[in-house]
């Protein structure tokens, strides 16, 4: 029977999920959200998980010592290498595993926990390089859009004009310049992965699109639209109405790419315009003040009708035909 | 005594050798020059079934000492090589590595940093890292390559210690030299080393750990603490294993080797191939009937301070030659050696050379030089000067 919402919450009843309360996220962040219900997919499926984190928010709240909110086995090394780390990590499980040394009937699910910073800037690289090995390793990443660790700077994946400390609306200059980077289509061209998308808000995608990738025989890459509260300047309880919004606007497809197969998972009978999901959030307030406020949102509306309509046509042309 | 073999190989082919005999579970390496002779002999060990060993080879250093701090931490026997930049791509994991108490064996075949390029041996690449909390080896020859790679495994390994240990060699003159090495049976190194017992492995989910947790300030000061405790633990924990090791190969290692020091007026210190150099021009002198001696140092980190002070304490002169600079300072071997020499009843004069930066060859007249100097009481310790430098 496939997993669901309902089954998950009966089977964690009396059950730890890995990671408790206590930790120190800010209140209505999407993180420990997205990092739970990785954890209760996995460990529903009789996974033992064993994790990485690469330096962020969710790090340093959740392993403030001596106090520690996991229950699982935990390893943070350094901001740029949870990758490489965990990649080290599997090996050892298939060394071991090897000499014998593993009891043979242990199922373990090694993954790997990446802010946007971690994963779309400094640490791609070790991603890169981790996913080409072929290591069987899940990275998930929780996409905030910004270092919001270190006080809302620009990353690879904040949109333009959002407003941000190293990138800051000014008299001159309107916010961010540059286009999020597509993390997805780079970690799909390393061609044997499985990659998709997916949000907190539409959380049975999220289960169904876990477990494939943790079945994936090979890297999986798992991209979660984790709205930070205090930086995109919502209220507290609205991390998940605004990942919905994401979707809805088509700001963010959920999509996967199985070797190279993309499917594109939810199709609203009809969309929002993206600037619903532009306009109620405070990081876009100054951006909204200029002039041209509206031809940014043209373009904008523009770039996610062309990227929809792209996601579409290669649903089509790479229908059943996996590169590997 | 194990029965004698010996092959005439390199320092990098001694050292993956000496790996392949420990099978460790897990090498994650990176091409660089000249370590990369190590990584290819182990590779072809690892493609012929040789070994059972698991290779990463990553895309780049700082992800192969990313890779065996997770190896280790999951419970493995890791182990990696580098050189120069590529240590000093790794620089921010080696002490991760080191701070997590994960007992992993590094090859070092030392060459100088950039800038400008240069793929010679020099050794700023390992002391860059010398307070990044690593055990630090330095071998003069390749047999020392060959033996110290295995010592360091059980030391690394040992329980009061928990520390990585770099080994030391020379890039090129012996990453590249062939000598006759004496290597050990198969079974005998195996024994030796033994398996690995990891402590609090990640792997064991009934015992779950958190690996390198947010550390403020209200506890950060008590484990840095606790590791400058285990690295004093060494100098306990390292006669021991010395001593094993002694029994299986008939070869004594120690912090230092004293080379024709009895009686001797005028010492020159110094570290790795140059002090065969250094014993011919010794031997040289002490024909003509002069009262030179050798402290060749094997461990740099930790310090062995007691020994060169046991050593140097009312010598004439002690010359220290650095295979590396220290920009607005002396040069780091000189400093440490100077700076144990502070505490002894009588100090020797004493004199600093840099030589040898960037693979300027020293020659056996350098050295006679330094000794002159000596021997001439024409040292100042205050005074850094250059052997085999055009100016």
């Amino acid at each position: 029977m496939p997993l669901t919402m309902k089954k998950l919450a009966e089977i964690f009843t009396n059950r730890e999920i890995g990671i408790t309360q206590g930790h120190r996220m800010c209140p209505g962040c999407a993180a420990p959200m997205t990092v739970k219900m990785v954890l209760m997919t996995a460990k529903a499926l009789g996974y033992e998980p064993i994790i990485g984190f690469a330096t962020g928010c969710m790090e340093v709240s959740s392993t403030i010592f001596p106090y520690t909110s996991w229950s699982v086995p935990y390893i943070h090394n350094a901001f740029e290498n949870v990758a490489a780390t965990i990649s080290g990590v599997e090996t050892a499980y298939r060394a071991l595993k090897k000499a014998g040394k593993i009891p043979p009937d242990k199922k373990y699910a090694f993954i790997a926990f990446g802010g946007d910073g971690g994963t779309y800037d400094i640490g791609l690289q070790a991603l890169s390089g981790a996913i080409e090995r072929g290591h069987k390793m899940l990275y998930v990443l929780y996409d905030n859009e910004g270092y919001m660790n270190t006080g809302n700077q620009r990353s690879g994946s904040t949109p333009p004009g959002a407003d941000t400390t190293t990138a800051p609306v000014g008299k001159v200059v309107p916010g961010k310049l540059q286009l999020k980077k597509n993390i997805v289509e780079i970690v799909a061209g390393h061609e044997y992965v499985y990659a998709a998308t997916v949000t907190p808000g539409e959380p049975m995608d999220f289960i169904n699109k876990i477990e494939k990738a943790l079945q994936f025989d090979g890297p999986a890459f798992i991209a979660s639209l984790s709205p930070c509260v205090r930086y995109w300047r919502v209220d507290d309880d609205k991390a998940v109405d605004i990942t919905k919004l994401a979707v809805q606007t088509k700001y963010w497809p959920l999509y996967e790419v199985d070797r190279g197969v993309y499917r594109v998972t939810r199709k609203p009978a009809s969309f929002k315009p993206v600037a619903d999901f532009i306009k109620i959030q405070g990081r876009f307030r100054l951006l909204l003040q200029r002039s041209d406020a509206e031809q940014i949102l043209n373009e904008l509306q523009q770039y996610v009708d062309r990227r929809w309509e792209r996601l579409l046509a290669f649903e089509e042309a790479t229908k059943d035909k996996p590169i590997r | 005594m194990a029965s004698k073999k010996v092959l005439a190989i390199t320092g990098a082919e001694a050292a993956a050798y000496a790996m392949k005999q420990i099978e460790p579970d897990v090498v994650a390496a990176y091409p660089i020059t000249p370590q990369t002779p190590i990584v290819e002999y182990f590779a072809k060990y690892v493609a012929d079934g040789e070994v059972r060993t698991e290779m990463i080879p990553v895309e780049s250093e700082h992800s192969a000492m990313s890779a065996v701090v997770g190896a280790a931490a999951a419970g493995a026997r890791a182990m990696t090589a580098t050189s120069a930049q590529g240590l000093a791509l790794m620089h921010e994991i080696v002490y991760i590595a080191a701070s997590m108490r994960l007992p992993i064996v590094m090859g070092v075949v030392n060459r100088a940093l950039s800038a400008p390029i240069n793929i010679h041996c020099d050794h700023s690449d390992a002391m860059s890292e010398r307070d990044s909390g690593w055990i630090q080896l330095f071998c003069e020859d390749v047999q020392e390559v060959y033996d110290l790679t295995i010592l360091a495994v059980k030391l690394a390994e040992h329980e009061d210690v928990r520390l990585p240990v770099m080994v030391n060699q020379d890039g090129f003159i012996l990453s590249h030299g062939v000598e006759p090495v004496e290597v050990l049976p198969d079974e005998v190194v195996k024994k030796f080393v033994g398996s690995y017992k990891p402590i609090y492995p990640l792997l064991d989910t009934d015992h779950p750990v958190t690996y390198g947790a947010l550390d403020l300030y209200d506890y950060y000061f008590e484990h840095k603490r606790q590791q400058i405790e285990a690295m004093k633990n060494v100098y306990r924990i390292f006669p021991l294993v010395a001593e094993e090791f002694y029994k299986i190969s008939g070869r004594r290692y120690n912090y230092v080797e004293p080379y024709k020091m009895e009686n001797a007026e005028f010492v020159i210190v110094a570290l790795g191939s140059s002090n065969g150099t250094i014993k011919d021009v010794v031997d040289e002198l002490r024909s003509e009937g002069k009262k030179v001696g050798l402290l060749k140092i094997w461990m740099f980190r930790p310090f062995p301070k007691a020994e060169i002070q046991r050593y140097l304490t009312a010598r004439k002169a002690v010359v220290v030659l650095d295979r590396a600079a220290s920009f607005g300072a002396e040069a780091p071997l000189y400093e440490a050696v100077k700076s144990a020499l502070y505490e002894v009843a009588v100090r020797p004069l004493m004199g600093s050379f840099v030589y040898g930066l960037g693979g300027r060859d020293l020659k056996p007249e350098h050295v006679r030089y330094a000794f002159e100097r000596a021997m001439a009481l024409d040292l100042v310790a205050d005074r850094e000067e250059y052997l085999g430098l055009r100016e």
